[in-house]
C-alpha cells in the first residue's frame, strides 16, 4: 500500500492556500449568499408565513434557518464541481504527463483530488454554520455541546460524501476535456438543474410530478435532507410545510449519496484509465 | 515468457516494428532497435521526425498501436505499471507547476516516485547545487527564467535512479556551460547503472554523449551505429570546391579513383573521398589545372555529425533546431 493520494492532496492544498484571492473569495462567497439572499428572502417569506396557522406544539423555523442548509449544499456543489479543474490545468500545462508517467496508481490522482476537495468543503461548511448562527439561523437550537458536536459531524459526513461524488464527476469531466472554457460551460450547465431541482431554497412537494421525481433522487436533495436533520432536527415546520425525518430516512439518504459517489468513482476510474495526455 | 526474460538481461529497450499514426499520418513508421543495459542511446532527427511520438509510446503515455516495445523486460501494453516503475523521464516541453516553489516541485516528484524522505531531501540538495538553483529554492517556478526552468526540469528527471532514463531533448535552451555540466551529470548517472535513451536534434549532443545513435527521419530509422561508425560510412573526408566551370569540373572528376560520391551545391560541389583528403587534394587540383579550370574556393574537412545527418536525411537540421519556443509549443499542442 502506498499513499500516493496524500502527495496529490498535499500539492492541491498548497495551491489552495497560496492563491489568496481564490481562498478568500471561496470563503466569502457563501457568507455573502447567506447575508444578502438569505436575509432578503427571509424577511419576505417570514412575513408571508406569519398568518398561516401551524400545528400546535410544532417546531417552527424561519426561512434563514431553512435556507442556510441549502447554502451549505450549494457551496459544496460548486466547490466540488469546480474541484477537478486543476486536472485540466495540469493537463494543459503538461504536469499531468509527469503524474501519469509516474509509477503512482492513477486511482490515487482521483482520491487525492477528492480528499483535498472534501477538506475545502469542510472548511466552507463550518464557516457557513458559524456565520449562519451569528446572523440568526437557528441551528442546533437547544442542543448540548455534545449534541452539537455529533450534529456537526453528521453534517460533515453528508457534506463529505456528497463532495466526493461531485469531485469524482468533476475529475472525470476535466480529464476528458480540452479547454477550460468548455469545462466551465459543461459545469455551469449542470449546476442549474442540480441546484434548482432540489429542496435547497423551497419545498419540492408542490413541484410538477416529473420535476418532483427528479428532485427526490437528486443527490442535492439527499444532502440537504441530511443537513436539516442534523442542524434543525427530525421534526420542524418551515414555509408552512411540516418536515418529519426518521432515522431510516436519513440512513437511506446517506446510502443514496454513497451509491452516487461510488458510481461517480467508477466513471472517473474509467476516464483516467483511458486517459491519453501528451 | 522465456524470451522476455532473455531481454531483461540483455536489452533494456527492445522495439520491433513500432508504428504509430495520427489519423492518416504515420508519425512512426515501423522502427526497430534495441538498447543494451548501461548504454547511452540517441535518436537524432529533425522536429517532426517522430522522436517524441516514439518516446511517448515507450513511456506508456500513448497506447501502442502496432509492433512491440519492451522496457526493462516489461511489455508496455501488458505491464505498463511495471514499465512506469522502471523509468524516469525528462520531458521536452516545460511541465512545471507554475505555482509551486522549486523545492516543492522536486519534493512532489520524489513523493510521486515513492522515494524515502532522507533520500529525497538529500537528492534535492545535490541536484539544486548541480543546476545552480540553490538560491531559488523557495522561489515559485513561474518567476524563474527559461533556462532556469529547463535546468529544474532536468533536475527533476534526475531525482530517481531508474533502470532506464528517457531524456526528450534534454538540453534545449541551455547555455553551453550548463549543457556541458548536464552531460557530465548524465554520464555520471549512466555510470551508476542507468541506461539512457535520449532524443535530440543537437549533433554535438548525440555525438559526445551517446554510445550509439539512430538517425531518424519521417518516422523511420535511417541508420544506426556509433558516432565513429556513422562518420565512417560517409567515406573519409569531404572536399568542397568552387570553380569557374563546375560542369566541366564535375565531368572530369567523375572517374577520379579516390572519389566515392559527388554532391552538387549551389555554387560548387562536395566530393566524398575514400582516403585521407589531404593526400587526395593535390591530385585533384593538378587534374583541374591541367584542364584549365580555375579553382576559386577550396575547403577540406573531416566529416562531422552534421555531415552525416545531412547525408542521410538531405536536411540541414540547424535551421529547425533554433525554431522559437513558441513554434515548438504549438507543435507540441498539435501532437
Amino acid at each position: 500500500m502506498n499513499y500516493g493520494f496524500t502527495t496529490i492532496f498535499w500539492r492541491d492544498m498548497i495551491r489552495f492556500v497560496r492563491f489568496r484571492t481564490m481562498l478568500v473569495a471561496s470563503l466569502l462567497q457563501p457568507a455573502l449568499w447567506l447575508a444578502f439572499f438569505g436575509i432578503a428572502m427571509a424577511s419576505n417569506f417570514d412575513r408571508l408565513m406569519a398568518g398561516i396557522p401551524v400545528p400546535a406544539g410544532a417546531h417552527v423555523v424561519g426561512y434563514l434557518t431553512f435556507m442556510a442548509a441549502g447554502v451549505i449544499a450549494m457551496t459544496t456543489l460548486f466547490t466540488s464541481l469546480f474541484g477537478g479543474i486543476v486536472i485540466l490545468f495540469d493537463k494543459n500545462w503538461g504536469l499531468m504527463r509527469e503524474i501519469l508517467a509516474s509509477p503512482m496508481n492513477r486511482n490515487h490522482i482521483i482520491f487525492g483530488i477528492g480528499l483535498s476537495g472534501v477538506a475545502k468543503s469542510f472548511i466552507q461548511a463550518i464557516i457557513i454554520m458559524v456565520f449562519g448562527v451569528l446572523i440568526g439561523a437557528a441551528f442546533f437550537a437547544g442542543d448540548t455541546p455534545v449534541q452539537v458536536i455529533i450534529s456537526v459531524l453528521g453534517i460533515l459526513a453528508f457534506v463529505g460524501m456528497f463532495a466526493l461524488g461531485f469531485l469524482f464527476l468533476s475529475a472525470a469531466i476535466a480529464i476528458s476535456m480540452e479547454s477550460p472554457e468548455g469545462l466551465q460551460g459543461v459545469i455551469t450547465l449542470m449546476t442549474m438543474p442540480i441546484f434548482f431541482a432540489s429542496n435547497a431554497l423551497y419545498p419540492i412537494d408542490s413541484f410538477p410530478e416529473i420535476l418532483k421525481i427528479l428532485s427526490i433522487y437528486n443527490p442535492m436533495t439527499l444532502l440537504i435532507t441530511g443537513i436539516r436533520y442534523f442542524a434543525i432536527g427530525p421534526d420542524f415546520v418551515a414555509l408552512g410545510k411540516h418536515y418529519v425525518f426518521t432515522q431510516a430516512d436519513i440512513l437511506v439518504s446517506f446510502l443514496g449519496l454513497t451509491a452516487f459517489t461510488v458510481i461517480m468513482f467508477l466513471l472517473a476510474y474509467w476516464r483516467f484509465k483511458n486517459a491519453i495526455v501528451t | 515468457m522465456a524470451e522476455t526474460a532473455r531481454w531483461a538481461t540483455e536489452d533494456m529497450i527492445l522495439v520491433e516494428n513500432l508504428e504509430h499514426s495520427y489519423g492518416n499520418f504515420k508519425a512512426v513508421d515501423g522502427i526497430s532497435f534495441s538498447v543494451k543495459k548501461g548504454e547511452i542511446f540517441s535518436f537524432l532527427g529533425p522536429n517532426g521526425a517522430g522522436k517524441s511520438t516514439a518516446i511517448n509510446v515507450l513511456i506508456t503515455l500513448l497506447a501502442l498501436q502496432k509492433g512491440k516495445a519492451v522496457i526493462a523486460g516489461y511489455d508496455v501494453t501488458r505491464d505498463p505499471q511495471q514499465v512506469r516503475e522502471s523509468i524516469g523521464i525528462v520531458f521536452q516541453d516545460i511541465t512545471l507547476d507554475r505555482d509551486m516553489t522549486v523545492w516543492e516541485l522536486l519534493e512532489f516528484h520524489g513523493r510521486l516516485y515513492n522515494m524515502p524522505v532522507e533520500k529525497r531531501r538529500e537528492r534535492i540538495d545535490e541536484l539544486l547545487k548541480l543546476v545552480q538553483l540553490e538560491a531559488k529554492r523557495d522561489e515559485l517556478t513561474k518567476r524563474l527564467s527559461g533556462g532556469m526552468k529547463r535546468r529544474l526540469e532536468i533536475a527533476r528527471g534526475l531525482m530517481t535512479r531508474p533502470k532506464v532514463l528517457f531524456l526528450d531533448e534534454p538540453t534545449i535552451g541551455l547555455d553551453p556551460q550548463t549543457r556541458m555540466r548536464m552531460w557530465e551529470y548524465i554520464k555520471g548517472v549512466n555510470r551508476e547503472g542507468t541506461t539512457i535513451f535520449l532524443t535530440t536534434h543537437y549533433m554535438d549532443e548525440a555525438d559526445q554523449l551517446s554510445d550509439r545513435i539512430s538517425i531518424i527521419d519521417n518516422g523511420k530509422i535511417v541508420i544506426t551505429g556509433t558516432s565513429w561508425e556513422l562518420k565512417n560510412t560517409l567515406g573519409h573526408d569531404l572536399i568542397y570546391l568552387e570553380t569557374d566551370n563546375n560542369e566541366r569540373a564535375l565531368a572530369i572528376l567523375e572517374n577520379f579513383p579516390a572519389i566515392r560520391d559527388i554532391k552538387p551545391k549551389t555554387k560548387g560541389f562536395t566530393l566524398v573521398v575514400h582516403e585521407d583528403g589531404t593526400k587526395v587534394l593535390p591530385g585533384i587540383i593538378d587534374r583541374l589545372r591541367a584542364a584549365q579550370i580555375e579553382i576559386t574556393t577550396i575547403n577540406l574537412k573531416k566529416p562531422s555529425m552534421d555531415d552525416v545527418f545531412i547525408f542521410y536525411t538531405g536536411k540541414d537540421i540547424r535551421d529547425e533546431g533554433q525554431a522559437p519556443a513558441r513554434a515548438r509549443f504549438m507543435q507540441a499542442g498539435r501532437r
